[in-house]
């Protein structure tokens, strides 16, 4: 694979779900009058409600065959609902959570350039969780009410970002490798069957690459440093590069929600073939870093078209997922802390909203 | 604690394009409604202008009755200029 295929490739992968959303938009779903609902008159027996019920589930497999776009007040199977909720929300909270282990470095970063650029990427990552929330929003379920079961520990976020960055060369090597899977993992959610999701991600990926492109910078130029510099960037590397794997979940056996989701067109790639995609994407880069990959079994296969490689500490995984990783509680002491004390901002702002309302009914 | 109301956000990209629905946030009136879609939205100077909605205040169409509802124009065929026979030979028609 060239280096020119690895981000520029995935921006075109971008691009052509964007440009098949706005196609899949013109076509019609051919399914004559699976879709129509209004010829019953409302006020007949219970067979009548479910024949629509059936018509309307029709019309939903239809919509998902024809890869056109589920939108948010179409009817749709329950599990499909809350299946996305979780997804969603695990989403928006990994945005958020994630915004943690980089913003460490804000103030320690070496130049201003380096300081605005982790500004605006953390900025960034506040902003995804945010489209993110109000995509879940067009769910049924509020921001709130997604807000309050992750400080309750109830709904996760990527395990990744229970991992702590030591030295800078760690946000490097975050950008590369854990941007790089994260950009892996939401390339194909760009062609999600879920309109609010698909276009969420869409406006994500575009704004992803560049977070990838700052960290692959950033260990280039500790690269070509001087040896003590050098040496801090492949440490980063060895630390970061299994659990970046592990971003892609459990392998394709274990994976609870994979083959549901896969049917629904809410994910289109399993857990297996994207993080071969990630290690085949990555050996190239490495190489052009002049760092290596801390998998000694790592060699290509000629016959497979792919890298063999050894696969992440499932057992690890499993851990730092139940909350016994490295910074678990330090994240989420961080997040509790930083919510409680937003608290007062959020109802000043609400009392002073209330107060130009009550000022403006009072007629002149 | 009370929620912040929810607040549609449309975005005109450049001069000449009509304003189009880019997401949603929560604030808690319309001047911080629109500084945070200016925040949220256009963070790399996606637009020239910014309208946003309380989202409470937009009538949908139901989709229970999206079919009755849009069904008037399905048979009037003779909306489009596609459906009128131009004979050979006349110009500018």
């Amino acid at each position: 694979m060239h280096r020119d295929e690895g981000i520029g490739g995935l921006l075109g992968e971008v691009e052509a779900a964007e440009a098949d959303l706005r196609a899949a938009a013109e076509r019609r779903v051919g399914t004559g009058t699976a879709g129509r609902t209004g010829d019953g008159t409302g006020g007949e027996a219970s067979e009548a409600g479910e024949a629509d019920e059936a018509a309307l589930a029709a019309y939903f497999e239809a919509v998902v065959a024809a890869d056109q776009k589920v939108e948010p007040r179409d009817w749709m199977p329950e599990a499909y609902r809350t299946s996305l909720i979780r997804q969603i929300a695990q989403h928006a909270h990994s945005e958020i959570i994630g915004m943690q282990p980089e913003g460490n470095w804000i103030t320690r970063a070496p130049s201003l350039k380096r300081k605005a650029i982790l500004l605006a990427k953390v900025q960034d990552e506040a902003g995804h969780g945010l489209y993110l929330y109000a995509a879940a929003e067009t769910l049924g379920v509020t921001r709130d009410e997604l807000v309050d079961l992750l400080l309750a520990g109830r709904q996760k976020y990527s395990s990744i970002f229970n991992y702590p960055t030591l030295s800078w060369a760690d946000i490097g090597a975050i950008g590369w490798l854990v941007d790089g899977a994260a950009i892996v993992n939401q390339v194909p959610l760009c062609r999600c069957s879920y309109g609010p999701y698909a276009r969420a991600m869409i406006r994500i990926c575009k704004e992803e690459s560049f977070h990838q492109r700052q960290g692959y910078e950033i260990l280039y130029g500790l690269a070509r440093g001087t040896p003590a510099q050098r040496e801090m960037a492949q440490d980063a590397i060895d630390r970061w590069w299994y659990p970046s794997l592990a971003m892609f979940g459990p392998p394709d056996a274990e994976s609870t929600h994979s083959a549901r989701s896969l049917a629904w067109k809410i994910k289109r790639f399993s857990n297996d073939e994207l993080r071969q995609r990630f290690v085949d994407m990555c050996v190239p880069q490495a190489e052009a870093l002049g760092l290596t990959l801390p998998d000694p079994a790592l060699h290509w296969n000629a016959d497979r078209g792919a890298h063999d490689f050894t696969p992440p500490d499932y057992a690890e995984l499993m851990r730092v997922v139940g909350g016994d990783g490295p910074c678990n509680r330090e994240r989420m002491a961080h997040r509790r802390r930083a919510h409680a004390e937003g608290q007062w901002v959020r109802e000043a702002a609400a009392a002073h909203a209330a107060k130009r309302r009550d000022r403006e009914r009072v007629p002149a | 604690m009370s929620s912040e109301p929810l607040w549609e956000v449309f975005v005109r990209p450049r001069r000449g394009l009509s304003h189009t629905h880019v997401g949603s946030l929560h604030a808690p009136d319309a001047a911080l409604a629109l500084r945070n879609a200016r925040d949220l939205y256009t963070r790399r100077q996606e637009g020239v202008s910014i309208w946003v909605v309380p989202a409470d205040a937009i009538t949908a169409s139901s989709p229970d009755e999206k079919d009755a509802f849009f069904d008037p124009a399905a048979d009037k065929v003779y909306r489009h200029p596609t459906f009128y026979h131009v004979p050979d030979g006349v110009p500018h028609l």
